[in-house]
């Protein structure tokens, strides 16, 4: 038992989490490769014409997946964040500093596929619908958090800082999203509902799915990609970068 | 108890010594409210509608343009490095500076609101909301603010900074402070959103001067 908890805690130091990390970069671009391709495949070659919207929808497979994507890595990054803050390992710290940007984009390409997708369909590139303005606002909230890490010149304040930020944004995030969502039906009876999706083709539930995995394994390969050069810069000091960047 | 009525105690006499900054923050309330109409124009069915928003949106950059000085100036002279090192807990000590600091921005914002709100022609009853949603909701912006502050303590170009981190995190409040008061003039009741308003509040009460000790004693380190 005791051995097992000195094996995890092993890839707490940047020293040996670098190499490992590594090691998994290429396994998980490979995964998002063949997801993606299949997922690509399957969304504008096998998947059915929708009735109602024509070609147009197929944006819906990376609108929707990168909607997943930009919500999980903020939890993911405020769990890793809450880890460092609550452990003080300092891995962690850099795993929230590196899953930022990529949450960020995922927000963005939300909102701009989402924007692309509207003017066909609504014939308006923004509506205040209740899910395109909390997905602004998370934008906002990872805008926040870089911000933040980026302004603090001391990393490991920058870490705790930039924790404490993304465990209340964490906290907030529901609150935001009922309050955006009352909001809406308070001021416009919308016309527009996002939540009834037509029942689903198999194959287009399918391709999405498989688009989900993609942008999962390209957000894991990134991140740990980014992760390693953090560990890099901050560890420059130490003699073993110097032996791992020759 | 005795340390978080001193801490209010005091915070509330450094800023009589030094009125002038204050009362810009209430002024800057009063300015913002009344450049709309000069904007938007005069017409009062159009004046009335957007008030409660108009009103609302001041009152949070209003606070946001105190915070910055909740906690800068005893961070420089090293007071708060006393206050974390002293034997109350810092926690409480937090607390009684942002009920100054509500105190001092947000009650005259409160106090300031129904005369504001009649340049925009609203009626008595929605005065009264009004008023109620800000008593509410103006403290919910301090606490949370606190955090903020505390946050970029000390950190280059804190003051934009800070706005970036709160202003997403006040969204609720303006939607259901401003809700309550547009849900009133719509003859729906503004019950709902007074009471959600008042639930965040409770929520924040206990979490907010928590949060913001952690980032406090982060800042210090």
């Amino acid at each position: 038992m005791r051995q097992s908890i000195v094996h995890w805690f092993k890839f707490a130091s940047p020293q040996s989490f670098y190499p490992l990390a590594g090691r998994m970069i290429p396994w998980f671009w490979a995964a998002a490769a063949i997801f993606g391709i299949s997922g690509l495949w399957i969304s504008f070659f096998v998947a059915p014409t929708d009735a109602q919207q024509g070609e147009g929808y197929r944006i819906i497979f990376v609108h929707v997946p990168a909607s997943w994507m930009s919500m999980f890595i903020y939890l993911v990054m405020a769990f890793w964040a809450g880890l460092g803050l609550a452990l003080n390992t300092r891995v962690s710290g850099m795993m929230a500093q590196a899953l930022a940007p990529t949450g960020a984009l995922m927000a963005a390409l939300s909102l701009w596929t989402g924007a692309l997708w509207g003017k066909p369909m609504w014939g308006a590139w923004w509506v205040w619908d209740a899910r395109l303005t909390s997905e602004l606002i998370l934008f906002f909230l990872y805008l926040g958090f870089m911000a933040l890490q980026a302004a603090i010149d001391d990393p490991r304040r920058a870490d705790k800082a930039g924790a404490i930020l993304a465990l209340v944004g964490v906290v907030n995030i529901p609150i935001i999203y009922f309050s955006v969502k009352w909001w809406n039906t308070l001021h416009q009876g919308s016309t527009i509902n996002l939540t009834k999706a037509p029942s689903m083709a198999q194959t287009m539930l399918w391709g999405m799915m498989l688009m989900a995995l993609a942008f999962w394994m390209y957000s894991i390969a990134v991140a740990l990609m980014r992760v390693r050069a953090i560990i890099l810069e901050r560890e420059r000091h130490t003699e073993w970068v110097k032996h791992a960047v020759e | 108890m005795n340390a978080f009525f001193a801490t209010v105690r005091r915070d509330l006499l450094l800023a009589l010594r030094r009125k002038s900054e204050v009362l810009t923050a209430v002024f800057f309330f009063v300015i913002v409210t009344s450049l709309f109409p000069l904007g938007i124009g005069p017409e009062p069915v159009l004046l009335k509608k957007i008030a409660p928003g108009i009103l609302w949106v001041a009152a949070l950059l209003a606070t946001l343009l105190g915070l910055p000085r909740l906690f800068a100036a005893d961070h420089v002279d090293g007071t708060l490095e006393q206050m974390a090192l002293s034997p109350s807990p810092l926690g409480m000590l937090v607390a009684g500076k942002i009920l100054a600091h509500w105190l001092l921005c947000g009650l005259p914002l409160v106090l300031l609101a129904p005369v504001l709100g009649l340049q925009f022609d609203l009626d008595a009853s929605a005065l009264g909301i009004l008023t109620l949603a800000l008593l509410l909701g103006t403290p919910l912006l301090s606490l949370i603010g606190a955090i903020g502050a505390a946050l970029t303590l000390g950190v280059r170009g804190g003051g934009v900074l800070l706005a970036l981190l709160v202003l997403p995190l006040y969204i609720p409040a303006l939607i259901f402070g401003a809700g309550a008061v547009e849900a009133h003039i719509a003859g729906l009741g503004a019950g709902g959103h007074l009471s959600l308003l008042a639930a965040m509040l409770a929520l924040a009460v206990f979490f907010a001067p928590w949060a913001t000790t952690a980032a406090l004693r982060i800042a210090l380190e």
